[in-house]
């Protein structure tokens, strides 16, 4: 028999004790018949259960068998209070199931590294500059000609990859032009699929001989994920063509399952060659769109490597400020400031990740502190349940129970609890972690992080479990081994001491609770003001259409569809811009007053037809809106920013100014108009920027009219949920004239709220965690109290007995446990105290040491202990002492 | 009488030896011969023999079957596995080396 079958007979020790007690029968049988005296042959065998025990311990796995006897065990102790398990397992399922939720969005968008060959070996190469504030900006983007200096000084040591960076859905076509749907492609470097030792699922992946010459080499692969939704991993789909842009690519092959893209948080759907971008831009030196990963060769360090890019990008810079002749002295400064920076990117590099790698380190702690909340409580329930089998632990002692013997019986227990909720926390986590990816994105950017739930999941979930176990069990279960039999038999030992532990551990618990509420506070206030922050303009009905051309149109014929749009039943108001605001996208130019050199201040340039600001509701301090002959670069609206920026505040209409181009030189412009402040760009913390509004349509040097390829139609409609009307719109747009096509459709509301969707996010959970650790503070708090009461009944009995007034009594036993609140509460001040100041960067307008934010949890904590105190306190004084003396 | 822990050493000797030669033996019969065999001088106790019987077992040394006794009870029976045999050869030139060594120090004067 092998070990195995001691396993199996663990699980039938019954019928293991059986087959041994009937094959010692039938020793003695035998015995018997052959004359032995039947008490004497008995005698020989000694005691039965002696034997059997031997037997039994050859025959299966002692310590395993012991485990299954406590298993058992523990399930009935549980089973036996139905109630106060649940409560307990379903508090620690929240608990650990919200820390496991955490850990598979850390894990997934932080930590796990890339499926590609020595993803260990994977380094980025970011760049770091001052900005205006003092602060450092990191950002990781470069442009190609920047690349391949970099990859042609790294030559030996590393190979350097170039990806291009997540820049929205693209409109691609796999037949006519009605049949327009949405991409997520990627241009990368043809050599990467090599580098990172990638196999195709099928067909061929590209080589460094798809990125040779521009234009060239019109191929792409399909990313798994994308072949399997677009084409239900249809084998066909490889040697099928699609357009995007004026380029007709075929597909060549799909790359394998595991590997999405290098972009974490982002599924890339097509790959393309770099060589396929469009010529200028791969050109140009100061365009600024993509990515360089950088697989050092074995064997080489990072350090010289980061020595050597910093040199050549101290080359570049020189060789960049040439080009801005206009430049000024601190311009010219700052870019030779600007620090490379070699980080390691094993789980690839994504702006996603930048935004979000703080505020899942909070959620992280916040999901930590309301797991230790959820401990302490158990904890506390396991101290007075032991409390409550001191008898029966001093028993088991008596009769030869070793004190490991007892730690696991009591570890067991807690295990049950523990793992339990693992259980339930893992169903918690399948579903909670994927709808917080959701919550991040808006409808129209559909971060999409791969989210595999698989041994590293399970062995953390396991991990937690059982420290978990340890964490509340340990302490009650080292106090159950330490029991005194003599002392436990006679009627109880120290009763002080546990309840010592208890207080200690409620005050543990307020602590935490306090930091809890302290940092969801911050946060929420944050998002508050974030949120209330003026716009300047009207969301209310507005839909934004980004319609597109299959070739540039002249603006006459972007007006005749903004006036076919205006005939639509439902519709109130119709204006053009270039994209719609709050939308990411932003134009910048220099400023020149008086032919003085450029500022240093850059202002916004936007583009809009005439009635636009009407629209908006934005309103006129003076001056004129656009007439229909009015053409960029002739004239300009400007806002109050605009304004105290480049004129000191004074009126603008009549004055005029350059706007300053490196490439085309210097335009004149005169303003006509002058608007109240209005957001145009999606960063709500920073204040609203110069703008200026220009014409939609433009003239080039001779004066001719520009044809247009893209545009936005605003909508204002009449109906007050704009999206009622999207679909007609969406017909109506190529009905109006043939060549025109929307590719977006977008409410105001819903681009407003996603520049505000992150600090929503963490407020919204900041907010339950906070209500659940209170919740748990609360429960734990009542427990500790309703025990305490119990504990000392007999001693309330006689104190009433002999004349103590009930208030005198509910004094005495809520006085010591509101020390420790306090202590708590102080205890989790300093605690939220010294770490706000990790959390600046995400706040907004508050700052850690407002009274409000301090009182308010102190309040919300006090009252909720004063809550939990009540039903103490009314059990307490309804003891009645006559009866409490002769229970005794 | 020798006392069962002298026996120890060699329980499972004696065993395996006597499965040997006789296989599908129930407990009681193997006690029998230890007992026959050595001329009412070794004697072994049930109390150690079934669980040395059992680690056998367990060890794979020896298989274990019920079988139905005319007297309507059941008996477990046991013979020897391959591994048994291999184990029986080990024993007995551990046993030949034991003795050897002790003859050896009796006889040095």
């Amino acid at each position: 028999m092998s070990m195995w079958s001691r396993i199996a007979n663990v699980f039938r020790g019954d019928g293991v004790s059986r087959e041994i007690d009937e094959e010692l029968q039938s020793h003695l049988a035998e015995a018997i018949g052959e004359g032995r005296d039947p008490a004497e042959a008995r005698r020989a065998f000694g005691s039965v259960l002696r034997n059997r025990e031997e037997s039994r311990d050859v025959r299966l796995i002692a310590w395993l068998d012991s485990l299954r006897a406590d298993a058992v065990f523990g399930w009935r102790q549980l089973m036996k209070k139905k109630a106060t398990s649940a409560a307990a397992v379903l508090s620690l399922a929240l608990a650990i199931g919200a820390c496991t939720s955490a850990f598979r969005l850390i894990d997934a968008l932080l930590l796990r590294p890339l499926p590609v060959a020595q993803a260990e070996r994977l380094y980025t190469v970011a760049f770091e500059s001052p900005s205006w504030d003092g602060t450092n900006a990191t950002y990781d983007s470069c442009s190609y000609p920047m690349f391949l200096r970099m990859r042609a000084t790294l030559k030996e040591q590393a190979e350097l990859v170039a990806i291009s960076m997540y820049n929205g859905l693209i409109d691609l076509t796999y037949g006519s032009d009605q049949d327009m749907e949405k991409a997520n492609p990627q241009y990368v470097s043809g050599w990467m699929f090599d580098t990172f030792g990638l196999r195709p699922a099928i067909g061929r992946l590209l080589t460094k001989d798809d990125d040779l010459r521009p234009g060239a080499h019109p191929y792409a692969v399909l990313s798994y994920d994308y072949w399997t939704r677009r084409f239900g991993r249809d084998p066909k789909a490889v040697g099928r063509t699609f357009r995007m842009g004026d380029d007709l690519y075929q597909i060549v092959g799909v790359a394998g399952e595991s590997f999405t893209g290098t972009e974490t948080g982002w599924v890339t759907d097509i790959f393309i060659p770099m060589a396929m971008k469009n010529p200028r831009t791969l050109a140009s030196l100061n365009n600024f769109w993509l990515r360089t990963l950088a697989q050092l060769k074995p064997g080489v360090s990072p350090e010289p490597i980061r020595e050597r890019l910093r040199a050549t990008f101290r080359a570049i810079q020189e060789e960049r400020v040439k080009g801005f002749p206009g430049q000024s002295k601190r311009d010219r400064d700052r870019m030779f400031q600007e620090r490379l920076l070699f980080e390691p990117a094993a789980a690839g590099r994504s702006n996603m990740q930048r935004e979000y790698r703080q505020a899942l380190a909070i959620l992280g702690l916040l999901v930590g502190l309301v797991l230790l909340i959820a401990c302490a409580n158990v904890a506390n329930l396991m101290a007075a349940n032991a409390a409550a089998r001191a008898r029966e632990m001093a028993l088991r002692v008596s009769i030869g129970a070793g004190r490991g013997r007892l730690v696991q019986l009591v570890l067991v227990e807690s295990a049950w609890l523990a793992f339990l909720a693992a259980a339930i926390g893992a169903l918690f986590a399948w579903w909670s972690a994927p709808f917080i990816v959701g919550m991040t994105n808006p409808p129209a950017y559909p971060a999409r992080l791969v989210l595999p739930a698989d041994w590293r999941v399970l062995g953390f979930g396991l991990a937690l479990a059982s420290v978990v176990t340890l964490l509340f069990g340990l302490i009650p279960a080292l106090g159950a081994s330490a029991v005194k039999p003599v002392a436990a038999l006679r009627g109880g030992e120290d009763p002080h001491s546990r309840r010592r532990l208890m207080h200690a551990l409620i005050a543990v618990q307020v602590a935490f609770c306090f930091v809890v509420h302290f940092t969801a506070g911050l946060l929420v206030s944050s998002f508050d003001r974030l949120a209330s922050q003026p716009v300047g303009f009207s969301a209310e009905r507005i839909l934004n259409l980004e319609a597109v051309t299959q070739r540039p149109q002249p603006p006459v014929f972007w007006d005749q569809v903004a006036d076919h749009l205006r005939t639509v039943p439902g519709v109130e108001k119709v204006a053009l811009i270039g994209w719609p605001l709050l939308s990411g996208e932003s134009a910048v130019g220099n400023i020149s007053i008086n032919g003085a050199p450029p500022t240093d201040v850059f202002s916004d340039f936007v583009s809009v037809s005439p009635g636009w600001a009407d629209v908006m509701r934005i309103p006129f301090i003076d001056g004129r809106d656009f007439h229909p002959a009015d053409a960029n670069p002739n004239v300009a609206i400007v806002n109050e920013a605009f304004t105290k920026q480049y004129f000191g505040g004074e009126n603008p209409i009549g004055k005029s100014f350059e706007r300053v181009d490196p490439a085309s030189g210097r335009a004149r412009i005169l303003v006509v108009g002058f608007v109240r402040d209005a957001r145009s760009r999606d960063r709500m913390r920073l204040p609203i920027r110069p703008t200026a509004y220009i014409p939609f349509q433009s003239t080039d040097g001779k004066g001719a009219l520009q044809p247009k390829a893209r545009g936005t139609f605003v909508v204002r409609t009449a109906s007050a949920n704009p999206l009622a009307l999207a679909s007609t719109l969406r017909k109506e747009v190529p009905r109006a004239r043939s060549g025109f096509r929307v590719s977006n459709i977008r409410t105001q509301t819903e681009l407003n709220q996603s520049a505000t969707v992150r600090e929503r996010l963490l407020a919204v959970l900041a907010l339950f965690f906070a209500v659940v650790a209170q919740l748990l503070a609360g429960i734990g708090l009542y427990g500790v109290l309703d025990y305490g009461v119990l504990q000392r009944r007999r001693e309330i009995g006689i104190r009433m007995a002999i004349g103590a007034q009930a208030s005198d009594i509910a004094r005495r036993v809520t006085t010591e446990i509101f020390s420790w609140v306090l202590a708590g509460a102080l205890l989790g001040l300093v605690l939220g105290m010294t770490s706000a100041r990790y959390l600046a960067a995400l706040l907004f307008q508050v700052k850690p040491t407002d009274a409000a934010m301090l009182g308010l949890p102190a309040i919300t904590i006090v009252a909720a202990a004063l809550v939990a105190a009540v039903p103490a306190v009314i059990h307490e004084v309804r003891i009645d002492p006559v009866s409490m003396l002769r229970a005794d | 009488m020798p006392k069962s822990d002298s026996l120890q050493g060699s329980l499972d000797l004696l065993v395996l030896n006597i499965l040997s030669r006789r296989p599908r033996l129930h407990g009681y019969a193997i006690m029998s011969a230890i007992k026959d065999w050595s001329g009412d001088v070794l004697r072994a106790e049930e109390g150690s023999l079934y669980p040395a019987l059992h680690r056998m077992e367990e060890a794979g040394w020896i298989h274990a079957e019920w079988i139905m006794k005319d007297t309507g009870r059941r008996a477990r029976t046991y013979e020897l596995t391959a591994a048994g045999k291999k184990q029986l050869a080990v024993e007995e030139s551990r046993w030949q080396t034991v003795t050897s060594a002790v003859n050896r120090v009796l006889r040095t004067v």
